[in-house]
């Protein structure tokens, strides 16, 4: 593996770079594509509608898959995540339109850990709401 | 009706070995944006430590996700999938997926719990590559959430 940063060049506290992903209809058909995951939820509003959500929802998995950029692109190897977790709290809505939705990423290294491995806490914000809970990796640094 | 505590450490045969193609690689890093060499070009990867390009982190949840169907969609113990959300999702890595694995999965129901009507499931998904190593492990949390009262 190998990570850009590094270990000592490290603090409890440092932050990495924030990053916005924005994410359309067209990104959630695509994204369904990919990862097969084809439920209607994603891109069928009355679908979504009908089992009681406020329109069609992002894939939490997609969510998920956009967070932890900002954790690949501070370390540069994305084979350095040894762990990663997330609790989906809140949908992503997703309206349809050209603009879509927001998702707005922050993240801290939370702790140093054994082995040159550190635990960095992430924060995802959609529309002013956390829609990731206890969003958490931990990664290999040089 | 809350789900059958029984099945609870019940594993499930070994899923087929899935190969994970580099144009799926390349498919799935695209539709999340992710413009990281290390998915798509050989030589990039290989200046990382790889042998191969790699699969982004979440990746592996495409694979693990159809295996766990075996739980699912198992007769037996009569998950109500309509009603079924992702709750939550956790990942150890022992290294990256990268193009060429076979991989095959081997799904385990870790907990059964009821709360307030809600079925909560917890799956567990041991990846496996070719030569018996373990790759990851994926834990996938759903809730059938309890159907309204008639």
């Amino acid at each position: 593996m190998a990570a850009k940063i590094s270990y000592a060049d490290v603090e409890a506290g440092t932050e990495l770079p924030a990053q916005s992903f924005p994410v359309t209809r067209a990104t959630l058909v695509r994204y369904a594509g990919a990862s097969g995951d084809f439920n209607p939820i994603h891109w069928n509003e009355k679908f979504a509608t009908e089992v009681g959500l406020p329109d069609v929802i992002a894939h939490g998995m997609f969510t998920m898959a956009e967070a932890v950029r900002v954790v690949t692109d501070w370390v540069g190897d994305p084979g350095a995540v040894v762990e990663y977790g997330v609790r989906f709290t809140k949908p992503v809505v997703v309206p349809n339109d050209d603009k879509g939705a927001l998702i707005e990423v922050s993240a801290k290294v939370a702790a140093k850990l054994d082995d040159n491995r550190v635990r960095v806490d992430l924060v995802a914000v959609s529309e002013g709401q956390k829609v990731l809970g206890m969003s958490r990796a931990v990664v290999q640094l040089a | 009706m809350a789900l059958d505590q029984s099945f609870v450490g019940r594993t499930y045969p070994p899923t087929a070995p899935y190969e994970v193609g580099r144009e799926k690689i390349r498919e799935f890093a695209a539709a999340v944006g992710d413009e990281n060499p290390a998915y798509t070009d050989r030589e990039a990867a290989r200046a990382l430590g790889h042998s191969d390009v790699i699969a982004p982190p979440t990746f592996a949840f495409t694979i693990t996700f159809k295996a766990a169907e075996q739980v699912t969609q198992d007769p037996q113990l009569g998950l109500d999938y309509s009603r079924v959300v992702h709750r939550e999702q956790r990942f150890a890595y022992v290294r990256p997926l990268r193009a060429g694995d076979r991989l095959s999965v081997t799904s385990t129901i870790e907990a059964i719990k009821s709360l307030a009507g809600n079925d909560i499931l917890d799956v567990r998904g041991d990846v496996h590559d070719e030569s018996g190593e373990l790759v990851v492990t994926a834990w996938t949390k759903l809730v059938a959430r309890a159907a309204e009262e008639a």
